[in-house]
């Protein structure tokens, strides 16, 4: 279990791939810079979604939690 | 005691749910036992895949549009009004101005997209689109004159409406340029948020090396940060800058405030069980087409296949027996490749869809299925 404070929380469980990443887009466009944002979701294509584009985004993806039906995702804006 | 079932939104979804149910329950409308409303706050019902042909000089913007009181069953009662608010505790809508508030049995929530280019800086001033009637009317005066520079198609925010036109209207744009003998001096580029050039993965995959062959640019995990129309550049959030010369947007999209104000769900979207469509927040509510939030495409199909099913879930209430239709994220959506071919892709919860070969005869199907919608709206087809 992470001690990441998360600013804000995206919950997109349930939600068919590609809209857990676009939630995360969303939530990042309109966060501060040095906000961290934790996406929930039950999509194994977050698992190389979420990283490849916070890498393309220039973001730090700072942990990702396995769940009992889904990951947390925390990811820092820069 | 009469059931009064209140549809709120006369696009697709609306219409056809409307009609489904005038012909379902005609026995309970004949005795007055069932009335159902459909509320629209215009009088008129707009088809809009009649817009990406408008660029392109082959529809006008009228062709997408027939009076309401047209398609809709007599037994209808048809209120054309601006709803302000829906209380869900007290199964009530209210009404702009002075018209009556309107209780309902059940309420089914079928508001649709609209448009927010304002969500990006610079956008409604730099961008053109082909998501409105305005939009497809102002693109084409600059479609028709553009013979030579950068053509970039971005698609700036999903979920959208018709998650294939992009796709279409690149496919379409170069066919067209080439055509006339233009391709040459026209550069296309198509930018889309994530990491393929369609949401769908199998749709993408069969997309790319269409893009490719066409030498059609693609610039991925591109998200429009800003637009500056005066140096005609667009910026992405991942940093990367696209230059243009005319720059076609998919907007974002948003519903309306009304359903996030009820409490129904975020963004205007109505959080929904997406295989009974009922929503979760509120008793006797459904959604349907773009409002439910369900994960599949914002596609007419889907409105018009859902209509079905929340038709039947209805007339179950209303005649007491248990609601058994489901919806199975069935969808339907033939792909424009060119100006005179097209593809087709069927798809639910559990197939994924694998795109037919592009043919001559899937272009002709698509557009005699655009010109037979009128008997799709009147629930005849």
């Amino acid at each position: 279990m992470t001690d990441i404070q998360p600013d804000e929380t995206v919950d997109a469980r349930g939600a068919a791939c590609p809209g857990p990443l676009m939630d995360l887009i969303g939530a990042i466009r309109s966060a501060e810079s040095g906000d961290v944002v934790r996406l929930l979701s039950d999509t194994d294509g977050s698992l190389t979604d979420v990283p490849e584009w916070a890498e393309e985004a220039g973001n730090e993806l700072l942990s990702v939690e396995e769940l009992d039906d889904h990951h947390a995702f925390y990811v820092e804006k820069t | 005691m009469t059931d009064h079932i209140v549809v709120l939104g006369g696009g697709t979804g609306g219409t056809v749910l409307a009609n489904d149910l005038a012909d379902r329950l005609e026995p309970e409308l004949d005795a007055d036992d069932v009335r159902v409303t459909l509320v629209n706050d215009d009088p008129e019902h707009v088809y809009k895949p009649v817009w990406l042909y408008v660029p392109f000089g082959q529809r006008e913007p009228a062709d997408g549009r027939r009076p309401l009181d047209e398609l809709v069953d007599d037994a209808v009662d048809l209120r054309i009004g601006r709803v302000t608010g829906i209380d869900t505790d007290s199964q009530r809508l209210r009404f702009r101005g002075a018209n009556p508030a309107v209780d309902y049995d059940y309420l089914v929530v079928a508001t649709g997209s609209t448009l927010e280019p304002d969500r990006v800086p610079g956008l409604a001033d730099g961008g053109h689109d082909y998501y409105s009637e305005s939009g497809a009317s102002a693109l084409r005066e600059e479609l028709l004159s553009f013979t030579e520079g950068e053509l970039v198609l971005s698609v700036v925010g999903t979920p959208h409406m018709c998650p294939a036109a992009p796709l279409e209207f690149v496919f379409m744009a170069d066919d067209w340029f080439r055509q006339r003998g233009l391709r040459d001096d026209v550069d296309i580029t198509y930018t889309y948020p994530i990491q393929r050039v369609h949401g769908n993965p199998h749709i993408a995959e069969w997309a790319k090396p269409i893009m490719d062959e066409r030498v059609i640019e693609v610039e991925t995990f591109f998200n429009a940060e800003s637009v500056d129309p005066d140096a005609e550049t667009v910026t992405s959030m991942e940093g990367t800058e696209v230059d243009y010369d005319l720059l076609v947007t998919i907007p974002p999209h948003g519903g309306v405030d009304l359903v996030a104000d009820a409490g129904l769900g975020d963004d205007g979207w109505v959080d929904v069980d997406k295989h009974t469509l009922e929503a979760e927040a509120a008793d006797n509510v459904y959604a349907l087409g773009d409002t439910a939030d369900t994960g599949v495409p914002n596609a007419g199909s889907v409105a018009h296949y859902q209509a079905g099913v929340v038709g039947q879930r209805l007339a179950s209430e209303v005649r007491g027996r248990p609601a058994t239709a489901t919806y199975d994220g069935k969808t339907l959506c033939f792909i424009e490749t060119g100006m005179d071919a097209a593809s087709f892709v069927e798809f639910d919860y559990e197939r994924p869809p694998s795109p037919a070969p592009p043919s001559e005869k899937l272009h002709w199907s698509k557009l005699a299925y655009n010109e037979s919608y009128w008997l799709t709206a009147r629930g005849l087809l």
